[in-house]
């Protein structure tokens, strides 16, 4: 008889994970303004196909535009991303969606006054490759959610309103998940649940690209790592050239 | 007692005519922020729709006319707000000032149209025998046609409460009205939720357009009366509540009935104007409040 292995949490990049192939999602000199102000520069930043890349950087420096970019909430001015071979640098959100990416925005956001399971269902009947089945299996990484389903989604507890969005975006069945933040005023105790269910994720195969500020967590789950500074990418690579000194000093205020 | 239940009765009517016009304006306003002044045309392509149907059938045939008159005026409306949101108001999202003098603009063609076809002069809609006469209750007369037009506001309501909250499309719609960018980005097709919306909503206008041939002429600037009633009742009710609204329509149709029977129409207009402005003083989001949530508003 074999014991499984447990989760390889910790193990830093997964030799599993090729970075020579080509990347999942790549986005290519992005310039992204709001009206007359311009806030991401000539953004370019690769996520490796079945990896993990961590995006890290100071508050306002333009992460969680970058991926509203990506989601198609923002119009960028100049640049393209594109997911596997296809462009979706000028489709609506939807659309992206369709494609394979999904999104667990910053500050757990859900519909409100709709239940738990609702918030869940209103997305499967949205995507048309998810079904009831989709949930069902959603639901199995997160057991925590099953207890609540009839409860309104604007009044959980952070971890369960985090666990939620996480799932909800999990219910389109995407290729790709952009996770802004996900440990950001959460309890240490239910953090370790969110790596885990994270690395539960990229053990299935499903590409990643996290924003967080939370280093030691970033590295423990990242192939590759970007950071960012007033709108640009000043440093990246490998999480193995990783550098915590120079880190430090562009995380600094 | 019998003035008093006579009120009541005539309330619920005036209620329920405001909560079918309200219902598509609290819609477009709560989920698209649109200010939709030809909303008031709308309900009166629904009266004139029963008057054609009513001329081109005959008065043999009132019963039949006016069975086809209400799902006719629902589709005939509601393209017309299709019409309006694809020709106008999907240019103006996030510019409710915007869209409210546009709109206004186009309710006054709307109205011009109406008096190029139908003429300037009122016309009148004969209602069809079943709804002549009515029930003598505590010595009290309850006309089947006022009877007539509350059966049809609940059975709307019943209808668009289970839209809403046992079908996928009203799921979705309920989704965009909360948190409009995270159903986009959910795979929510907005831009289809926001038509069947506008259609809806203004379908109901039509619906409620039918209704008020019942109680009077038909004439092109029907509808503007009753506009500005039910903007009334979607402030008071709170923006996009199907509730609020109800709650709204009640209380505003019978502060207006109850108001009238004691002075005169106008006194009772002022009458509830003053109520409005200390119910706002006080609660100013409303009976019923929902937040809204926004990505990247």
């Amino acid at each position: 008889m074999t014991v499984e292995d447990p989760p390889q949490v910790g193990a830093g990049p997964d030799p599993d994970v090729r970075l020579d192939a080509p990347p999942i999602l790549s986005v290519k000199d992005l310039e992204v303004a709001y009206g007359p102000t311009q806030v991401i520069f000539g953004v370019s930043l690769d996520v490796p196909e079945g990896g993990l890349c961590c995006l890290m950087g100071r508050n306002g420096v333009g992460k969680s535009t970058l991926l509203q970019t990506i989601v198609g909430l923002q119009q960028p001015k100049a640049g393209s991303i594109s997911l596997g071979s296809e462009d979706i640098t000028k489709r609506a959100p939807y659309n992206r969606t369709k494609a394979g990416i999904a999104y667990v925005p910053q500050g757990r956001e859900a519909f409100p006054y709709l239940t738990v399971f609702e918030n869940l269902r209103v997305v499967a009947e949205a995507s048309a490759k998810s079904g009831p089945d989709v949930i069902e299996e959603v639901l199995e990484r997160f057991p925590r959610l099953r207890k609540i389903l009839g409860r309104p989604a604007g009044f959980l507890s952070g971890g369960e309103a985090q666990q939620l969005a996480i799932a909800r975006a999990l219910v389109t069945c995407p290729r790709l998940l952009l996770l802004d933040e996900p440990t950001e005023g959460i309890q240490p105790s239910i953090i370790l649940e969110i790596e885990d269910a994270i690395a539960d994720l990229k053990r299935d195969g499903l590409s990643i690209l996290l924003v967080e500020q939370y280093v030691d967590f970033a590295m423990r789950l990242a192939d590759t790592y970007a950071v960012m500074d007033v709108g640009r990418i000043v440093a990246g690579g490998p999480t193995d050239t990783f550098d915590r000194g120079r880190m430090q000093q562009l995380m600094s205020v | 007692m019998e003035v008093i239940l006579n009120q009541l009765f005539v309330g619920l009517s005036i209620a329920s005519i405001l909560l079918l016009v309200a219902l598509g304006l609290t819609f477009t306003f709560g989920q698209m922020n649109v200010i939709n002044m030809a909303h008031g045309e709308f309900i009166m392509a629904g009266a004139y729709t029963t008057y054609v149907l009513q001329t081109a059938l005959g008065t043999g045939f009132l019963t039949l006319s006016f069975g086809l008159a209400l799902p006719a005026a629902f589709l005939i409306a509601g393209t017309l707000g299709l019409i309006l949101e694809f020709l106008v108001i999907r240019r103006l999202y996030g510019r409710p000032l915007d869209t409210l003098l546009v709109t206004w603009g186009v309710g006054l063609m709307l109205q011009q149209l109406a008096r190029d076809l139908f003429g300037a002069q009122n016309v009148n809609v004969s209602a069809p025998s079943f709804l002549d006469g009515g029930l003598t209750v505590a010595g009290v007369s309850l006309s089947y046609s006022r009877m007539f037009i509350i059966g049809v506001v609940l059975f709307v309501v019943v209808a668009i409460a289970l839209y809403m909250q046992r079908t996928p499309a009203g799921r979705r719609m309920r989704a965009v009205m909360q948190n409009r960018p995270l159903a986009s980005v959910s795979g929510v097709r907005t831009r289809v939720v926001d038509r069947t919306t506008f259609f809806i909503g203004s379908g109901l206008a039509g619906v409620a357009g039918v209704g008020i041939t019942l109680l009077g002429p038909v004439g092109p600037t029907l509808g503007l009366a009753y506009l500005i009633d039910a903007f009334l009742v979607v402030i008071v009710g709170g923006l996009g509540q199907l509730r609020g609204a109800i709650l709204a329509a009640l209380a505003l149709g019978m502060a207006n009935s109850f108001i009238e029977y004691n002075t005169s129409a106008s006194i009772a207009k002022a009458g509830v104007f003053l109520l409005i402005v200390l119910f706002l003083q006080w609660r100013p989001q409303g009976m019923v409040v929902q937040q809204r949530r926004g990505l990247a508003s």
